[in-house]
């Protein structure tokens, strides 16, 4: 298959998958709305103390991207699977690895650039020092693709169980509890004035590896899941 | 083109059907039948290369099209955004060509008037048409029909008949499942009869 017959490909795969997302709004919503009744629950339960709040901030707002991620995670091949479109496209000759690809780029651009973008309002919220702010940005900006590449292949893995979104939770959580100690541990440096570069770095490291395995992994798994 | 030999599959350790061989050339039909749940979709599953094979080998030099039970189709999408998106998926050569040739295959497979109709609102037979719409765009030689003229009414049947003469025609080959009451009419063609592997039934009390 010639590289322009992959790259267009890819590209009418991207731009399918935005067209549906725009179709599947509600769909699309939910995560976010979870995401920000979680944050905003927090304040409620542990008590409204600004200092309280401030210390918790990250870990709360990084966990809470963590499953809204997950909540998300399920659909990226459920509906490719369920109507033969899956099967199609692996007997179209064009690579697995970069379709698989394809999805999980659109699926970081749907779920998890949200959340970058709403992270400042939940900062606010959660009362974060504004000297963290601008680091748990940059960690979720680097960090959230972590999340849609490692979950792509849980995803993969679990697409042909009917009821497989318990399992790919299971599956994918203890994957990104490194990623998880990493980020918070690096907001929480960021306010205390120690240096955090080596933290966002890891995590920079983690998304380069994951970002050129993960598809291949991805597509092994798609291929388990169709035989 | 295309050869088996004594292929067969087993699912659970048991034959899904009796070993089969065929060798097929340019422009022939070869027609698969057999009772439901003898295999025919296995077989045609295994010559896609969607499953590997228990025993027996497949020659096959292409990537086949093939058109399964699962139509393809995305429900929040249009009849023409459907089709569109398989036409730049599979990279069909002019597929630039644009809308002209993208309304002339939305006619040839007779969905004109739903073409900006949600694919959830068709019915079982308009899903049909809108998958067999590959058939117009596609470079593949090798076809695999999985039972093409189930819900199809009078029209669409002689719209597959007449894709399907051109295809061979030009030195395609095709392979085709059927239960019994439907056939390609007015075509040379050969007949696989498929065994199940199982025990046959022998009726109760037998």
């Amino acid at each position: 298959m010639s590289q322009q017959a992959a790259g267009t490909a890819f590209a009418a795969l991207i731009r399918r998958d935005f067209l549906l997302a725009y179709r599947r709004r509600a769909e699309l919503l939910q995560p976010l709305v979870f995401l920000l009744v979680v944050v905003t629950l927090f304040p409620l339960g542990v008590g409204p103390s600004p200092q309280l709040l401030a210390s918790i901030a990250p870990g709360v707002i990084w966990i809470a991207a963590l499953l809204a991620t997950v909540l998300s995670l399920d659909s990226l091949f459920r509906s490719d699977f369920d109507d033969g479109t899956l099967e199609q496209m692996v007997l179209s000759g064009q690579s697995l690895a970069l379709i698989s690809l394809a999805r999980i780029v659109s699926h970081w651009l749907v779920a998890g650039l949200p959340i970058v973008l709403l992270s400042p309002l939940l900062a606010l919220w959660m009362n974060l020092p504004d000297a963290g702010v601008l680091v748990l940005i940059k960690s979720l900006l680097i960090g959230t693709p972590v999340l849609s590449l490692i979950g792509a292949i849980g995803s993969a893995l679990t697409v042909s169980l009917k009821r497989g979104g318990q399992l790919l939770s299971l599956l994918v959580f203890p994957l990104y509890v490194p990623l998880l100690i990493l980020a918070t541990s690096a907001v929480n440096s960021a306010i205390v004035g120690l240096p955090y570069s080596g933290q966002l770095g890891l995590i920079l490291a983690g998304m380069i590896a994951a970002l050129t395995l993960a598809p291949f992994a991805t597509a092994a798994a798609l291929k388990l899941s169709l035989s | 083109m295309l050869s088996i030999s004594d292929l067969s599959f087993e699912r659970y350790f048991e034959r899904v059907f009796e070993p089969v061989s065929f060798n097929l050339t340019a422009g022939s039909l070869l027609l698969v039948t057999g009772p439901n749940g003898c295999g025919k979709t296995t077989l045609l599953r295994l010559l896609a290369g969607l499953l590997e094979p228990s025993e027996g080998s497949i020659d096959c030099q292409q990537q086949p099209l093939y058109a399964g039970h699962d139509p393809a189709i995305k429900d929040d999408l249009s009849v023409a955004e459907n089709i569109l998106f398989w036409m730049r998926f599979m990279g069909s050569r002019d597929s630039n060509s644009g809308p002209e040739r993208l309304r002339r295959i939305i006619d040839k497979v007779g969905l004109s008037d739903v073409a900006q109709q949600q694919g959830r609102t068709l019915s079982a037979g308009q899903r049909k048409r809108c998958s067999l719409a590959r058939l117009f765009f596609c470079n593949e030689s090798l076809w695999l029909l999985d039972e093409p003229y189930a819900n199809l009414d009078r029209d669409a049947i002689d719209m597959l008949d007449s894709v399907l003469k051109t295809h061979l025609d030009a030195g395609g080959v095709c392979v085709m499942t059927t239960h019994g009451s439907l056939r390609p009419e007015g075509f040379e063609l050969q007949e696989c009869r498929l065994h199940s592997g199982r025990h046959p039934y022998t009726g109760a009390g037998a």
